[in-house]
């Protein structure tokens, strides 16, 4: 008879220690990804507080009057934010308008209506788009978008305008918009579409009252993904909407325009003029914070809208 | 058939107008056969899941399929509502006609024939919305506007759900219980008034007293509707069925896949008492493998 098979009859504590060794490489591989998740969160840490830090050297030396002026023009001392804050959110407006149809509009044709040749095909060529340089969309929205679509919308459009930047800016986010929802609808269950044909529906009302509602979150996430990416989205605006030195306040669409990250990135391409002017180098953090308020407000707004929609169903 | 009949159902692909329902047969005339399959096969892919299928299902009978797993009695109940039009791969032989009309023929619009012939599913399948939203989701789809008050709680009275959701309308369907959720599915698909009710295993997860109410259910509403059934509960099948399809699988020339087959189809007692093939007996009275 093996020792297996004899039932011991009874047990002390030691019996359940189990081995050292295997502990103590348990607590090794521990504490290995507790420091890989822990350096992710001191990174964020870190960049948040030299954010923190020069944004405050600049608010507590700038005159209050200079961020509500006329216009962005740093070397001048105006620091007039609702320039480049509007100039981000009407950016990111028109590229909404221009990737959310389309976006969900190529994730709907994808996930319910193309036959499964064609979503092999049409799917890397989405992908494509969306390994598109950003740059190069930036001399598309101004050598193509801007003469060829906004001008002739508006013949009193200059050359450099926010029209086609955020045109240019939602052309590159519908693979986002695409693909992130595409993912959502697809995973549907297959039983709630046979539940709604069984019913008689057809394939458009299947999809607008089963399919979407129930991919809603991930639809949401979608369109927040893609929201995050137009406000933060840099040279496709530094490009196209001009600007370069600085900007008046306008919300003119066919005019010249000057978003958040693209003040940031025309700063920080003249560093060593900027260092010594003053505020200006910290402005540059200023804006950087303000940046990372306005995503943190529509990351909160949209998980709460989310959490409540998923509540709904 | 009657002539008008036959000439209704061929417009329907074009105009929905409904099929006028018929009473039922005075009794020893034989009812109307509502489906009239021969030679059907169904193939998914190459594999052919089952051959051989002819039958007729009559009207205000209740007609079970039973049989051992996989033999495609879910297979062969998808086919009357052209439900295996969804699955790509999926292929259907031989000739099916509902009231004398080809239901494959191309020019039949399958939207046309779910909302004449609804549909239980095997595994409960709620939408992801209120209670009383699924139940008017049918009617809805159809066009039905105003108040659908009344039709939820009839449907939802005769699927014996009633007084258990009555104060919880508004919550979601998928908060009920796995057998409170089929129940539901069965008063969204009767609440849709249709011709033909197909129901595969409907009462697989329900108790024993919800399975009678169902049952009470299906007798009662035969009246109404012609019900076909897939069980595999055989009390059940000789309980409440009019005519009996026994199917059985069998291995395959071409593959090692077993292909399902239909062996025997006759009245309810005869497949239960004196079956004319060895292998219902088996099956009928547990022998079966
Ligand atoms: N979507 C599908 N794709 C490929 N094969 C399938 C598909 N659905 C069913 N089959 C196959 O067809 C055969 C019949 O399946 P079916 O679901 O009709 O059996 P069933 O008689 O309903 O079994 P059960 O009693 O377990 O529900 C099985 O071999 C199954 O594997
Ligand atoms: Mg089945």
């Amino acid at each position: 008879m093996t020792s297996l098979a004899s039932n011991p009859t009874s047990y002390s504590l030691e019996d359940f220690h189990g081995s050292r060794s295997r502990m103590r490489k348990e607590r090794i591989v521990r504490a290995v990804l507790f420091t890989a998740a822990s350096t992710s969160i001191v990174i964020s840490v870190a960049i948040v507080a030299s954010l923190i830090g020069e944004a405050w050297t600049f608010v507590s030396q700038v005159e209050l009057a200079a961020l509500w002026t006329d216009g962005w023009f740093p070397r001048r001392g105006m620091y007039d934010v609702k320039t480049l804050v509007s100039g981000s959110l009407i950016v990111t407006v028109i590229a909404m308008a221009v990737a959310g149809p389309l976006g969900l509009g190529a994730a709907v044709y994808l996930s319910e209506y193309a036959p499964a040749t064609v979503r092999k095909v049409v799917k890397p060529a989405l992908e494509i788009l969306a390994g598109i340089p950003s740059v190069v969309l930036g001399f598309f929205a101004l050598t193509f978008l801007s003469p060829v679509i906004v001008q002739r919308l508006n013949d009193e459009a200059t050359q450099f305008n926010i029209a086609a930047a955020g045109i240019g800016v939602g052309i590159l986010t519908i693979p986002l918009v695409a693909s992130i929802s595409e993912d959502a609808m697809r995973s549907v269950p297959m039983a709630l579409r046979e539940a709604s044909y069984g019913l008689g529906a057809r394939k458009i009302t299947t999809t607008i009252r089963v399919v979407i509602p129930a991919a809603v979150s991930g639809l949401v996430a979608a369109f927040i993904v893609a929201v995050s990416r137009a406000i933060g989205e840099t040279m496709v605006v530094f490009i196209a909407a001009g600007a370069t030195g600085g900007s008046l306040f306008s919300t003119d669409i066919f005019r010249p325009g000057q978003t958040m990250t693209a003040a940031m990135a025309s700063q920080a391409a003249g560093t060593d003029q900027v260092r010594g002017a003053g505020l200006t180098f910290q402005s540059l953090f200023f804006v950087g914070m303000l940046l990372f308020l306005v995503t943190l407000v529509l990351n909160v707004l949209a998980s709460r809208f989310v959490r409540r929609v998923r509540q709904a169903y | 058939m009657p002539d008008n009949l036959t000439r209704e159902v061929r417009l329907m692909a074009e105009n929905g107008s409904p099929v006028p329902r018929t009473e039922p047969a005075p009794p020893g005339v034989p009812q109307q056969a509502v489906f009239d399959v021969s030679g059907v096969a169904v193939y998914y892919g190459d594999f052919r899941a089952v051959r051989d299928v002819s039958l007729d299902v009559r009207q205000h009978e209740i007609t079970a399929f039973i049989g051992p797993s996989g033999c495609g009695k879910s297979t062969m109940l998808r086919c009357f509502n052209r439900m295996n039009d969804l699955i790509d791969t999926a292929r259907v032989e031989g000739d099916i006609s509902y009231h004398g009309v080809d239901l494959y023929d191309p020019a039949v619009n399958p939207v046309e024939v779910r909302r004449r012939i609804g549909m239980v599913f095997q595994k409960p399948n709620p939408f992801p919305k209120s209670i009383y939203d699924n139940v008017a989701y049918g009617p809805k789809v159809a066009g039905a506007k105003g108040n659908l008050d009344d039709v939820v709680e009839e449907a939802l009275q005769g699927a014996a759900l009633w007084d258990e959701v009555k104060d919880r309308l508004k919550e979601s369907g998928m908060s009920l219980s796995g057998g409170q959720q089929q129940r539901l599915c069965i008063a969204r698909a009767i609440a849709t008034d249709p011709e033909v009710l197909l129901m595969d295993e409907p009462c697989s997860a329900l108790d024993p007293i919800a399975t009678g109410r169902i049952e009470d259910l299906m007798v009662e509403i035969k009246e109404r509707y012609t019900i076909i059934i897939v069980t595999h509960n055989m009390q059940q099948a000789a309980r409440v069925s009019d005519r009996t399809a026994f199917f059985t699988t069998e291995v395959n020339e071409e593959s090692d896949r077993r292909t399902g087959l239909l062996v025997e189809y006759a009245d309810t007692d005869k497949i239960f008492t004196t079956p004319d093939d060895e292998r219902t007996e088996n099956y009928v009275t547990g022998r079966f493998g």
